[in-house]
C-alpha cells in the first residue's frame, strides 16, 4: 500500500515535472502561432486595413468578394498548378534519384553534395539567381537551346515575360528545389528497410520490378507519402519563388494565393481581405495534416 | 562482377546527369560572379573571360550587403538561443512521456510547424507595429521561434529516445534528480544530436523571407535573404556579378555544414515520427 503511494507520488511529481518543461513551447507556439491564426480568422470577415487590428464586421463579404474576382480565381487554379505539377516532377525525379544514390559507389559523396545543394543554399537568394539564368538577353538556357539548334535566336523564349512561359519557369524552379529534399527523404525510406526483409525477398523468388512492386515500395510507401506531403504544403504555401521570379505577373499569369494576398494585405493595406485570400490554403492545410497523422501512425506500424 | 558493374552503371547513370542539373545553376552563378561586367551579357564568354575580384570589392564595400550577412547572424545567434532553451526541455519531456498524450502532443506541436508564415505574416505584421518592433531585428527574433521551436522539438524529440532509458535511472539510482540527469547524463550524450537542431535552425532563419520583407522596411535593418533581392535588384543598379556573388557566399558555407550533418538529420527527423 505505502510503496503504491509512493509510486503514485512519484508519478504525480513526473506529471509535475513533464507539464512544467513543456509548457514554455507550448505557451510560445499559442501565442504565436494559435492567436495569430485565430486573429487571422476574425481579420478575414472585417475589413480591417494598415494601422487598425480591428476593423467594421464583414461576415462573408471578403470571401463572397474574393470569389468573385477573377484574379483570385486565377491565383486559385494556378497555385494548384504550380503544386501539382512540380510535385509531380519531384516524386519521379526523387524516386529515380534515391534509388542511385542508395547504392555505394566512388564519388557518391561528391553527387550527393551536388545534388543537395538547392535545397540547401536559401532559396530567396538562388531564385534571384534564376532572374538572372532567365535573362532575356543574356539567358544561358537560351544560348544552350540555340546551340543545341531547338530554338531560333529570333524567337527565343521569353522566359518570365511571357504567361507559359512564365508559369513553366516558376514550375521548375521549385521542382528544383524541393527535388533534394524528396530524394532525401525517399533516402531514408529506402535505408529503413531492414536487410532481412531484402533476403526473404530474394529466397522467395522476387526480384528486379517484382521486387520492387511488392515488397520495396509497401515498406517506402508511408515515409515517401509523409515526404510529398511536405512538398505539397511547401509549395502550395511559398511565396519567395513567384514573388521574387515574376511577382505574379505578367498580367497575373503566375499570381498564386500567397502573392496574391501579400499584394493585397502589405501592398495594397487591406489586410481584411487578404487574410481571407490567405485562408484558403486552410483546407488544403487540414487534409495534409490529416493525411500526415494517418501515414505516420502506418509508418510505425510497419 | 557483372552484376556489380552494372549496380554501378545505374547508379552513374541516374546520378551524374541529376547532379549536373541541379548543381548547374551555382556553377553558372560562380562563372559570372568572376566576369568583367563588360563581358557579363556574353553567355559564349565561359572559360576566356578574364577573371576579376571587383564584383566581391564592390559588393563588400558600396553595398549594405555585410551590414545584412551581420543582421541575418545576429537574429539566427538569438533564435537559436531561443529555441534551445524552449525546445530542449519540451523535447525530452515528450521523448520520455510514455503512452498517448506525450505522442499526441508531440505529433500536435510538430503540426504546427506546417502552418506557413504566408498565413499568418497579415495578423503577425499587425501585432509587431502594436508593440512598436516595426522595422526592428527584435521583430524577427520573436516570430522566427514560432517555426523553429516546433521543428527543434521534433528533431531532439528523435534523438532524445534513442538514448536507453537505463542510463538515466542508473543516475536516478544514484541519487541523481530528473533535472540533473538531464543536464550531466542525457544532454552530453546527446550533443551531435543538439548540434544538428542548430545548424538546422540556424539555416531555417537565414532562409526564412516573408516574415523579413513584411516587417522590415529600411535598408539597414535588412536580413540578407531580403537585402539582395530588394536593395541589389529593385535598386538603380543591376551589377550581376555582385549579386551572383551575394547569393554565393552565405550559400556555399550553409551547403557544406548542411551535408555534413544531413545524416543526423535524417535519424532525428524520421525518429521522432516512425520509432
Amino acid at each position: 500500500m505505502a510503496a503504491r503511494g509512493r509510486h503514485r507520488y512519484l508519478a504525480e511529481r513526473r506529471g509535475f515535472l513533464a507539464t512544467l518543461l513543456i509548457s514554455p513551447a507550448v505557451l510560445f507556439i499559442g501565442l504565436l502561432v494559435g492567436a495569430p491564426l485565430g486573429l487571422a480568422i476574425y481579420l478575414s470577415f472585417t475589413d480591417a486595413t494598415a494601422g487598425s487590428l480591428s476593423g467594421k464586421w464583414l461576415g462573408l463579404g471578403n470571401y463572397r468578394a474574393a470569389l468573385h474576382d477573377q484574379i483570385f480565381r486565377d491565383a486559385l487554379w494556378h497555385t494548384v498548378l504550380f503544386t501539382v505539377i512540380s510535385q509531380a516532377v519531384v516524386i519521379v525525379c526523387a524516386g529515380l534519384l534515391a534509388h542511385a544514390l542508395v547504392r555505394r559507389f566512388r564519388g557518391r559523396w561528391l553527387l550527393r553534395f551536388l545534388v543537395l545543394l538547392p535545397w540547401a543554399a536559401p532559396i530567396a537568394l538562388t531564385a534571384i539567381g534564376f532572374l538572372w539564368f532567365y535573362d532575356p538577353q543574356a539567358s544561358i538556357f537560351t544560348w544552350f537551346l540555340v546551340h543545341l539548334h531547338l530554338v531560333d535566336r529570333s524567337n527565343a523564349p521569353n522566359w518570365l515575360g511571357t504567361p507559359h512561359a512564365a508559369m513553366s519557369s516558376i514550375i521548375t524552379v521549385q521542382a528544383w528545389r524541393v527535388l533534394p529534399f524528396a530524394t532525401v527523404i525517399f533516402l531514408a525510406g529506402i535505408s529503413s528497410i531492414p536487410q532481412e526483409v531484402d533476403d526473404a525477398a530474394a529466397i522467395d523468388g522476387a526480384t528486379g520490378l517484382k521486387k520492387f512492386w511488392y515488397v520495396s515500395l509497401p515498406l517506402q510507401l508511408p515515409i515517401a507519402i509523409v515526404a510529398i506531403l511536405f512538398g505539397i504544403v511547401f509549395t502550395a504555401t511559398d511565396m519567395v519563388v513567384p514573388y521574387i521570379l515574376t511577382n505574379g505577373g505578367p498580367f497575373n499569369s503566375t499570381q498564386v494565393l500567397t502573392t496574391y494576398a501579400f499584394q493585397t494585405g502589405i501592398n495594397a493595406g487591406n489586410i481584411g481581405e487578404g487574410a481571407a485570400v490567405a485562408l484558403f490554403m486552410l483546407p488544403l492545410l487540414v487534409v495534409v495534416t490529416i493525411g500526415m497523422l494517418f501515414f505516420a501512425r502506418r509508418a510505425e506500424v510497419t | 562482377m557483372t552484376g556489380r558493374w552494372r549496380h554501378h552503371a545505374f547508379a552513374y547513370a541516374v546520378a551524374v546527369p541529376f547532379a549536373i542539373v541541379l548543381a548547374f545553376p551555382f556553377f553558372w552563378m560562380a562563372v559570372t560572379s568572376f566576369k568583367p561586367e563588360a563581358q557579363v551579357y556574353d553567355p559564349t564568354k565561359v572559360w576566356t573571360f578574364h577573371p576579376t575580384l571587383a564584383n566581391y570589392g564592390f559588393l563588400f564595400h558600396h553595398t549594405g550587403y555585410l551590414r545584412w550577412l551581420r543582421n541575418s547572424t545576429f537574429v539566427g545567434i538569438m533564435v537559436v538561443l531561443i529555441t534551445l532553451a524552449v525546445a530542449i526541455p519540451a523535447g525530452y519531456a515528450l521523448a520520455r512521456l510514455s503512452g498517448r498524450v506525450g505522442r499526441s502532443l508531440g505529433v500536435a506541436i510538430f503540426l504546427t510547424y506546417l502552418v506557413p508564415p504566408t498565413l499568418l505574416f497579415l495578423p503577425l505584421s499587425r501585432v509587431v507595429s502594436k508593440l512598436g518592433l516595426s522595422d526592428r531585428l527584435w521583430a524577427l527574433i520573436l516570430v522566427y521561434p514560432s517555426f523553429t521551436i516546433p521543428f527543434a522539438i521534433w528533431l531532439l524529440m528523435g534523438f532524445f529516445k534513442a538514448i536507453p532509458q537505463e542510463l538515466e535511472d542508473a543516475a536516478l539510482v544514484d541519487g541523481c534528480s530528473r533535472l540533473g540527469a538531464l543536464v550531466r547524463i542525457v544532454l552530453p550524450v546527446s550533443l551531435p544530436g543538439i548540434i544538428t537542431v542548430v545548424i538546422f535552425t540556424f539555416s531555417l532563419v537565414i532562409n526564412e523571407f516573408v516574415y523579413a520583407i513584411t516587417f522590415i522596411s529600411s535598408s539597414t535593418n535588412r536580413t540578407v535573404t531580403v537585402g539582395v533581392p530588394t536593395d541589389l535588384i529593385r535598386g538603380d543598379l543591376f551589377n550581376w556579378p555582385g549579386i551572383m556573388a551575394a547569393i554565393l557566399i552565405p550559400s556555399i558555407p550553409l551547403a557544406l555544414v548542411y551535408n555534413a550533418f544531413l545524416n543526423r538529420f535524417i535519424t532525428g527527423f524520421t525518429g521522432g515520427a516512425f520509432r
